[in-house]
């Protein structure tokens, strides 16, 4: 208990939100509040910084070249790998492969290992709570397969049926996709236990990490997965680059993704031999300048603590629920025990779109619609929500401004 | 109704209403009265040949023609939309088909409006314009094929 208080004495965020530029401007007359961050953080000076400094003053293609300036960019390139490399705890730099984000990582592996392993009959097995890009790459190989999608179901507080998981599990099980904390509910999903029970009938499992990789610990030798995906743009980070970990024996036994450059050792016209990883997964001149501010953005939050964010942000979610929940015909869509700070609320009578509107009209940020997860509005029984998603900058002044533009919202719409 | 003004004059008299508004909240205000005094759409036509789909709301759209000019009736599921609509049909319907397909629709921008007409794929108000002219060009095309 001690601990925690020391915690948040030690947090200061006045001083963190100075870091954050974009967070002085105004909408609509008003200060922004701006709780989209499940949908991408704001950066830090860090990361603008980094970003210029690269552009301003070693920009070069990376790794072929032997002048300063592409010697300048290969370092720093590969610096963020490693730094990658420890944010999850991965084995090998070798295993860190630079993607385009959460998405393309998703699919580099559904087209690669999923395309080579899954056979017609094989079982795929997902969840009723995922991301679209959790959803659509699996459907297509298991459309060009004959291969079949097993969804596992949801309790009504928006947990796993963890019963039915591993009802669905048999030697037909070839892969288990799974979204590690979900973009609309916020809840953490037992990925450890996931993983362990899937491994017992031998499938594969891969952990979309978009949006947990910003509030949880993650390690992924403890977790045991066999691939991990993530954003840089979620974790205070450049748009257009994330990361692919895999197991060493399944990066090296899958087939390339993209052909081109960097990716090869010899090519001839009737031979090629790939290069070694992680390169043989980062054809053509990858996104350097992004890929470079992305260490600025995993240093600073390191520098800042995930758990003193954590206790921060959890704070935040307590105080927001509590107030949320004082709205007369408020209903909390996703009330997991083990969540982060993601609250989606539908209201009696009052369509998200035209809350999304006037909360915008006060500044307020925030997301509505289905959260490009259908599958799971529909389990719902509605067409979307309102979410609110907080990071580290938010605070309790900011749902203030979020529940009085709710109240004016309501008061006008009903 | 609007048989003897133009669309252009009754988008001057809408945006003649609109600056009459000092604060934002006075403009959605107007709309989602505009909205909720909306008629309701019968059940009938609400099916998904009439619907216009955006990603977060939906609207119906249904379109009729009589001596050479367009009537609309139209419903969304959310106000806001609602209440733009009201104003689209407040300025086309009744209105010939060239007029219509001939539209600026300028007083969109000048009342503020215009971030709703934007790609953000946010709703279905561009979707629901576009649709609206392509009832239009069907009926000249109707027209015209039946005076030949």
């Amino acid at each position: 208990m001690i601990e925690t208080i020391d915690i948040k004495k030690a947090y200061d965020v006045v001083a963190v939100r100075r870091q954050f530029p974009a967070l002085r401007r105004e909408v609509k007359g008003k200060p922004l509040v701006y709780f989209d961050n499940a949908a991408t953080t704001q950066k830090p000076q860090a990361v603008i910084d980094a970003l210029v400094n690269y552009y301003s003053n070693y920009n070069a293609n990376i790794h072929r070249g032997i002048h300063t300036l592409a010697e300048e960019a290969t370092a720093a390139f590969e610096a963020t790998r490693d730094t990658a490399q420890q944010f999850i705890n991965a084995e090998t730099r070798e295993q860190i492969i630079f993607t385009g984000g959460t998405t393309e990582g998703i699919n580099l592996v559904a087209q690669t290992w999923g395309r080579q392993n899954i056979k017609e009959g094989d079982e795929i097995i997902i969840s009723n709570m995922e991301h679209h890009s959790n959803i659509v790459p699996w459907y297509i190989v298991a459309q060009e397969k004959g291969a079949i999608i097993k969804v596992i179901p949801i309790n009504e507080n928006g947990e796993l049926l963890m019963d039915e998981f591993e009802k669905l599990l048999s030697e037909k099980t070839k892969l288990v996709s799974i979204v590690h904390v979900s973009n609309a509910l916020g809840t953490i999903n037992p990925v450890k236990t996931i993983i362990e029970k899937a491994h017992k009938v031998g499938a594969v499992v891969l952990v979309d990490g978009a949006q947990s990789s910003v509030h949880l610990d993650i390690d992924v030798q403890d977790m045991d997965t066999d691939f991990f995906v993530f954003s840089s743009h979620k974790v205070y980070g450049p748009t257009g680059v994330g990361v692919l970990y895999g197991k060493k024996h399944l990066l090296e036994s899958m087939p390339p993704y993209q052909g081109g450059g960097e990716m090869i050792k010899e090519v001839y016209f009737d031979n090629v031999t790939y290069n070694d990883l992680p390169y043989k997964y980062e054809a053509g001149t990858p996104n350097i300048a992004d890929t470079v501010a992305f260490k600025a953005a995993l240093d600073f939050t390191k520098g800042i603590g995930k758990d003193a964010i954590r206790n921060h942000e959890n704070e935040l979610l307590q105080y927001a629920t509590e107030q949320l929940e004082g709205i007369d015909g408020l209903k909390i869509i996703g009330k997991a025990k083990n969540k982060i700070s993601v609250i989606s609320f539908i209201i009696d009578h009052v369509h998200p779109q035209d809350l999304g509107i006037l909360l915008d009209n006060r500044g307020v940020a925030v997301r509505t619609g289905h959260h490009c997860a259908q599958p799971l509005m529909d389990c719902y029984r509605i067409p979307g929500t309102t979410r609110a998603s907080f990071a580290m900058y938010n605070t309790k002044e900011e749902i203030d401004a979020l529940i009085a533009g709710l109240n004016k919202a309501i008061k006008m719409l009903r | 109704m609007n048989e003897h003004k133009s669309i252009e004059e009754i988008e001057q008299e809408i945006i003649e209403e609109f600056s009459l508004f000092d604060s934002w909240d006075d403009k959605y205000e107007y709309i989602i009265d505009l909205g909720k005094k909306l008629p309701p759409l019968d059940d009938q036509y609400k099916k998904d040949e009439n619907k216009v789909k955006g990603c977060q709301s939906t609207v119906w759209l249904v379109a009729d023609d009589k001596d050479g000019r367009i009537y609309y009736k139209a419903e969304s599921d959310a106000v806001i939309v609602k209440g733009l609509i009201s104003m689209l049909i407040r300025v086309l319907s009744g209105q010939t088909p060239d007029d219509i397909i001939n539209a600026k629709l300028d007083f969109i921008k000048e009342i503020g409006m215009m971030s709703h007409l934007a790609q953000t794929r946010s709703n279905g108000l561009l979707a629901m314009v576009k649709q609206m002219k392509n009832y239009a060009l069907a009926f000249k095309v109707k027209q015209e094929t039946a005076s030949k």
